[in-house]
């Protein structure tokens, strides 16, 4: 083959000719390594789409990462111990508010101050309490000695100061008091506020306060709103609450104002609905750990969910449930993963997620996400007891304090935590509902709500989908390829299969349009003729075969074997028409006259009008195409010498056709089948427009669905590059991708084999 | 009977039913989206009733009738109408009554609510529609043509003249779309290229009075003809807007409706055979090379068809080489073993992927990963404006392109196989290297199963939507993917396709009775469009059968 073999011919050839030749020679040796490497990098293209989506999705099973920033000692040790730590928005700085009444702000990344102020807390008084607002940020109240409270709210303001060609960005801490220098009393016997808490909504500031005596009390304060823009007048109502026993230790407010965690040094907690503040009602209490101490406890993001830790290291998620009869019950939701087994000092949560982070004797910390349940970092930051700890607004820095006062500044690298394999695809009890479920819902109004990314129900709907879409395309397909593989004449089966065929080049965009807009509302409108349809077919078909079996012998010889299709089409054309027509009919007559809302009245059965029968028949019609292709291919590449011989022993040629040519052409007809299957399944177009898109979880045949494809489609265009949710598309495409990888390397196998198998008979 | 059964001739039958419904389903849907999506072009009669609404009023109605059916009299009462005692079935019509700005325009009528039922539908030969470039069609009779507000002509003199007024306001009307869109555009990006060209400099650290100076001139004189174009614009508009009409609607009601906002007026019910043919081909083609109106309601589909050609045809350039070196290699180069096996696993892979995966690929990695980064290699001073960075045209035909990829491999391959054995040893043996046989010989033999193949993937890539959705496709683009403008092919820009129009006005439209017409006649547009691309492809594969079969017995 190669030229350079006879070089004899050309020995006293002129150098011109040697040179072409040496041309004529690199060409075709940089043909072939050219080609060679571009063909092969068909490989790398699907690799390289499996592999991106692989790392796109990666990140999100990683866990949080932290690193070192800064750590230094306190500075003004006079200001006494911290009772309390918060980070500002920017992570710059951060502010803390001592037990000598004052407050510092210090830079995170030195500490060095930046302000200090000593609160107007009356002489002689002792503070003994504080109590901290999730829901209106910078909101503090300071619990005194002698049964009162100080309100005070500290924020930071950000403005930006012209340097240069750079802007440069300040930030002023500002501190105010709500309500004056005066304190609020909360116990009028003057006894010492031992746990308080305090919460903000509108024009109203609550207070709840306990003293020793285990006495709770709650404070409204509500300022009027004055026409004239100034201060109005401040009006204090006073509430007692009442059933608590033992010494208190927590009390908390959730953010809607609806109700106080109690909690006394005995580990036990007390619910309170508190919506009409005039009489609180204790809707129960429950021990929060079987064994060991309560140590700490925070109310999540949202404070619905309540986080408490004990003296064993364990942590765990309570929060209430509404029972049959619409009571109200607190309830152990979740019990998180370990990192440590010594006491848990502080638990702090995020303040825009989820999550909260946890500290122990022994100064390791652990971050933690609540719907997930996923210990995301565990670390040793200090070498004593890590007392204090505070998140920064957006989760990616922290701050601590240690029992030796040392600050300890970190930076936080934890973007993806609301995801784990367990909360993908295995119920979830989120907050708010009555047992754990799968549930997809990846958008809210607020932060405070959870974000639902179980994959399941979408799995689900794209299965059903499919199922049903096979359910359907299936005997139309095979059977149609028998028809024509086997029985139809060739002439016939030249007009036929083409015609199939071309339906393949269909836009899926149109079939889902017809399927939305026409068929969806035919249906609706003609349930009983359908149904009849479909249930008469096959018997029509037969009846139609009995008939024409007691026509004269003379008149069915006259057509040829094979036309059997021809000759249907006319009976199936009037079983059509019949069964539509009279569907009104049928509807007057056994269904009052909509069979819909019969079904939904009698069978309990709900009916949406876009629903899965359409979408398995939308979806049936495109994958036929697919299906009856190959499958009469494989049909029709049976040998005839097999069936000839077998036809030759006496068998009839639906014998032959059971026995014989089907056993040859199952390898095949089951690779149709998958590569049909895997067109089901990542079908988008017509999902998308023929089903409600709804991710209900319904086996019933009349609802909608929403599929993996569609979902990716509708919320795609509106994820944020890089976030959870954007990645959680990802992997679903990738699911999708590996569903479809597995169906499509298992059929290109069995039809490889196949046709070795043909190639040797 | 047990004869009959024992045969199995009933099971033949059976499975020949299954073949006949497919066949009744393909031709069935194919009748269905051409005589619905044909239909909307026939001009319909109007028609004038009088009708007694809910309230028991009798008012009188003029539309064009859009659909008809019969429902039982129980869904009425459920939707909480009245129907006649007895009556178990009621017919009811859907009635396009236009007059978009005074409510509806559409409205489902009961046959027993209208006066005299059959009877009490009239089609006077004097009814007027007008169809507008606002609000949408107007139904009723022509009184008079205003000149400023004044009466000029009325009756059929004025119709007459009418209808001249409106053709010439139409021409000015395509004068000012000129300005307006390809003057004032070309100005504007002209004027996006010099902010862009300063910012540049601002980058590079070089902006001073010096470098500055040629810019600043050059925009001014980019200002000055802008405000030239501007105040054109001004007196055509103007001019537009001086004749006006007035016509009664079905309530009594007289509108004054301004030349300028009138595309086309006519009398349907007074129309010849020979008229109704000329205004069907009219609208036909209209609705071809018109733009879209009124949030994609009205109009053509001009852009749609116009972004889908230019993505197909970018995919093709990009598409064909790559498919066929790929099917090269597999036939003609690569020694068949595990690696090939493996590579046509991956090929029929790729075929198999579902097209919104590619979607999602296209946009992580065209568009943020490769597009970001190009960005900000090439056009940092657009920042952070996206460049190739955002979804758009380029990337699309890329996406397309990684999904057709199988297409044209197997099309090729197909074609390579069935070159006789005899010609390739022929040319080896008269010293051709293998290179040259391919390039002399085989490669032309093939051109055609590789034509066949990239017909095959256009007509695949004309239909698929879901990719796009993701990569670059929009509801509704205000400039062309190519024109006039440098550098004439638009990478960056955003483009409308006609299966995206489809789900985007069929399902986010918020009126779907006004929609679904225009809907059903893009569907037929898009599916005669593939149709005719796959039969191209089937007739090329056919021919080229033929010629091997000749060649083989050679």
């Amino acid at each position: 083959m190669e030229s350079s073999g006879n070089n004899f011919i050309f020995q006293k050839d002129d150098k011109k000719i040697l040179k072409r030749r040496k041309w004529r020679s690199f060409l075709d040796k940089f043909a072939k390594q050219f080609i060679a490497v571009m063909g092969g990098s068909i490989i790398l293209a699907i690799l390289l789409i499996f592999f991106y989506l692989f790392g796109v999705v990666l990140p999100l099973f990683q866990g949080a990462k932290s690193n070192k920033e800064a750590n230094y000692a306190t500075i003004s040790p006079k200001a006494g111990d911290t009772l309390y730590l918060d980070v500002e928005e920017q992570s710059e700085q951060a502010i803390r508010y001592t037990s000598n009444g004052y407050i510092i702000v210090f830079k995170t990344k030195s500490g060095s101050g930046v302000l200090e102020k000593k609160l107007p807390v009356p002489n002689g008084v002792a503070i003994t309490s504080i109590g901290t607002s999730k829901h209106a940020r910078g909101l503090v109240a300071l619990g005194l000695s002698d049964g009162t409270a100080l309100v005070v709210k500290h924020s930071f303001e950000v403005s930006y100061e012209a340097r240069g060609d750079e802007n440069k960005r300040v930030i002023t801490p500002k501190i105010e008091m709500p309500f004056g220098d005066e304190t609020i009393i909360v116990d009028e016997n003057g006894k010492p506020i031992k746990a308080l808490s305090v919460q903000a909504f509108e024009s109203e500031t609550i207070l709840a306060g306990a003293n020793e005596e285990g006495k709770i009390f709650l404070i409204s304060l509500t300022r009027d709103e004055s026409f004239l823009g100034g201060e109005g007048e401040l009006k204090t109502d006073r509430y007692i609450v009442s059933g608590f026993k033992g010494k208190i230790a927590y009390l908390f407010i959730d953010d809607a104002i609806e109700h106080i965690f109690a909690i006394n040094q005995d580990s036990e907690v007390f619910f309170y609905d508190i919506k009409n503040k005039e009489k609180p009602v204790l809707l129960g209490t429950n021990f929060l750990f079987s064994d060991g101490k309560l140590t700490s406890a925070n109310l999540l993001l949202g404070g619905v969910s309540l986080i408490v830790g004990n003296d064993k290291g364990r942590i765990s998620q309570w929060f209430y449930v509404k029972d049959e009869n619409n009571k109200k019950e607190l309830k152990l939701i979740r019990d998180f993963k370990q990192f440590t087994n010594s006491p848990i000092v502080k638990i702090a949560s995020e303040k825009q997620r989820k999550g909260f982070i946890a500290t122990d004797k022994e100064g390791n910390i652990g971050i933690y996400f609540s719907t997930s349940n996923r210990l995301l970092l565990n670390e040793k930051i200090s070498e004593s007891e890590v007392k204090h700890i505070a998140f920064a607004p957006h989760g990616d820095n922290i701050v601590a304090e240690d029992s030796k006062g040392q600050f300890h500044y970190y930076s936080i690298d934890n973007k993806y935590p609301e995801i784990s394999w367990s909360s993908l695809w295995g119920k979830v009890w989120y907050e708010g509902y009555k047992k754990p479920e799968y549930l997809w819902q990846s958008s809210a109004a607020t932060s405070d709500v959870e974000y639902k990314f179980s994959l399941i129900p979408l799995t689900f709907g794209t299965l059903k989908a499919a199922f049903y879409t096979m359910m359907f395309a299936i005997p139309l397909a095979i059977m149609g390829a028998i028809a024509t593989g086997y029985f139809m004449r060739p002439e016939l089966r030249q007009f036929v299969k083409p015609t199939i065929e071309i339906m393949e080049a269909m836009p899926t965009v149109i079939l889902g349009f017809l399927a939305g807009l026409w068929l969806a509302p035919l249906f609706e409108k003609n349930i009983p003729g359908i149904f009849l349809i479909v249930i008469l077919f096959f018997p029509t078909t037969m009846f139609v075969s009995y008939l024409w079996h007691f026509l004269p012998e003379t008149f069915r010889r006259k057509l040829p074997e094979g036309t059997e299709p021809l000759l249907i089409i006319p009976p199936i054309l009037l079983l059509i028409y019949v069964c539509m027509s009279i569907s009104p009919q049928l509807d007057v007559m056994f269904f009052d006259g909509d069979t819909r809302i019969w079904m939904t009245k009698n069978l309990g059965i709900v009916f949406d009008q876009r629903n899965t029968v359409v979408v398995g028949i939308a979806m049936g019609i495109a994958v036929i195409p697919i299906i009856f292709s190959i499958a009469e291919d494989a049909v029709f590449a049976v040998p005839k010498h097999l069936s000839d011989g077998s036809l030759a022993l006496g068998a009839t040629p639906w014998q032959t056709l059971l026995r014989i040519v089907l056993p040859a052409a199952s390898p095949g007809i089951f690779s149709a089948l998958m590569i049909g299957l895997g067109r089901a399944v990542g079908e988008t177009m017509i999902v998308l427009m023929a089903t409600g898109n709804t991710p209900v979880m319904e086996l019933n045949i009349f609802q909608g669905l929403r599929a993996l494809s569609a979902n990716i489609a509708v919320e795609m265009p509106e994820a944020v590059l890089g976030s959870t949710h954007y990645r959680i598309l990802f992997l679903s495409a990738l699911v999708l991708l590996t569903f479809t990888f597995i169906l499509n390397t298992v059929a290109e196998y069995v039809r490889q084999n196949l046709r070795a198998k043909y190639g040797k008979l | 009977m047990k004869k009959w059964f024992s045969s199995g001739n009933a099971y033949i039958w059976m499975v020949s039913g299954a073949v006949s419904i497919s066949m009744i389903i393909v031709i069935g849907l194919l009748f269905l989206i051409a005589i619905n999506g044909l239909g909307y072009f026939w001009p319909k009669d109007v028609w004038e009733l009088n009708y007694q609404d809910r309230s028991g009023k009798t008012i009188k109605l003029i539309g064009e009738l859009h659909n008809e059916e019969r429902i039982s009299a129980k869904r009425l009462q459920e939707a909480g109408i009245e129907t006649p005692p007895g009556q178990n079935f009621v017919t009811r019509y859907l009635l396009k009554v236009g007059n978009r700005e005074f409510g509806n325009d559409f409205r489902w009528i009961e046959q027993f609510n209208i006066e005299n039922k059959e009877q009490g539908i009239k089609t006077p030969e004097k009814l007027l529609v007008v169809e507008r470039l606002a609000w949408g069609n107007l139904y009723g009779n022509f009184v008079a043509l205003k000149e400023k507000g004044k009466v000029v002509a009325k009756d059929e003199p004025g119709y007459i003249e009418l209808l001249k007024k409106v053709s010439e306001v139409s021409e000015k009307r395509k004068e000012i779309e000129k300005i307006s869109r390809k003057d004032v555009g070309e100005i504007n990006s002209l004027i996006e290229q010099l902010r862009l060209d300063e910012r540049k400099l601002e980058l590079d650290k070089r902006k001073n009075e010096t470098t500055m100076k040629p810019l600043l001139e050059k925009k001014k004189i980019l200002e000055e003809q802008f405000k030239g174009l501007q105040k054109k614009l001004d007196e055509l508009n103007a001019v537009i807007k001086i004749d006006s009409i007035d016509v009664q609607l079905a309530d009594g009601k007289i509108v004054d409706v301004p030349l300028g906002n009138i595309t086309k007026v006519y009398e349907p019910n007074s129309f010849t055979i020979f008229e109704k043919i000329i205004f069907y081909a009219h609208k036909f083609f209209g609705f071809l090379y018109e733009e879209p109106r009124e949030a994609n309601t009205e109009g053509g589909i001009f852009p749609a068809i116009f972004g889908t050609v230019v993505l197909v045809m970018i995919m093709s350039i990009i598409v064909t080489p790559f498919g066929i070196i790929a099917a090269i290699y597999l036939r003609e180069y690569a020694k068949q073993g595990p690696f090939v096996r493996l590579l046509r696993i991956a090929i029929n892979n790729l075929a198999g992927v579902p097209s919104v995966v590619y979607g999602v690929f296209g946009l992580g990695f065209f568009v943020y990963f490769l597009g970001g980064n190009i960005d900000r290699i090439f056009f940092p001073e657009s920042l952070p404006h996206p460049t190739l960075g955002a979804p758009c045209l380029l990337w699309s035909a890329v996406t397309l392109a990684l999904l057709t990829l199988p297409v044209v491999i197997v099309s090729t391959e197909e074609g390579l196989a069935r070159v006789p054995i005899t010609l390739r040893e022929g040319s080896l043996a008269l010293g051709a290297t293998k290179f040259e046989t391919l390039w002399r010989v085989i490669l032309p033999l093939v051109s055609p199963a590789m034509i066949t193949g990239l017909i095959l993937a256009v007509a695949r890539a004309a239909g698929e939507v879901a990719p796009l959705m993701l990569v670059g496709v929009v509801k509704l683009a205000p400039s062309l993917p190519l024109d006039g403008s440098f550098p004439f092919v638009h990478f960056d820009r955003k483009f409308m396709h006609m299966g995206f129009h489809i789900h985007d006005i069929g399902f986010q439209s918020p009126n779907v009775d006004a929609t679904k017409p225009l809907v059903y006649a893009t569907a037929f547009i898009l599916v005669a469009l593939i149709f005719l691309l796959n039969f191209a492809a089937i007739t090329i594969r056919n021919h080229l059968r033929e010629k091997y079969k000749a060649l083989g017995s050679l």
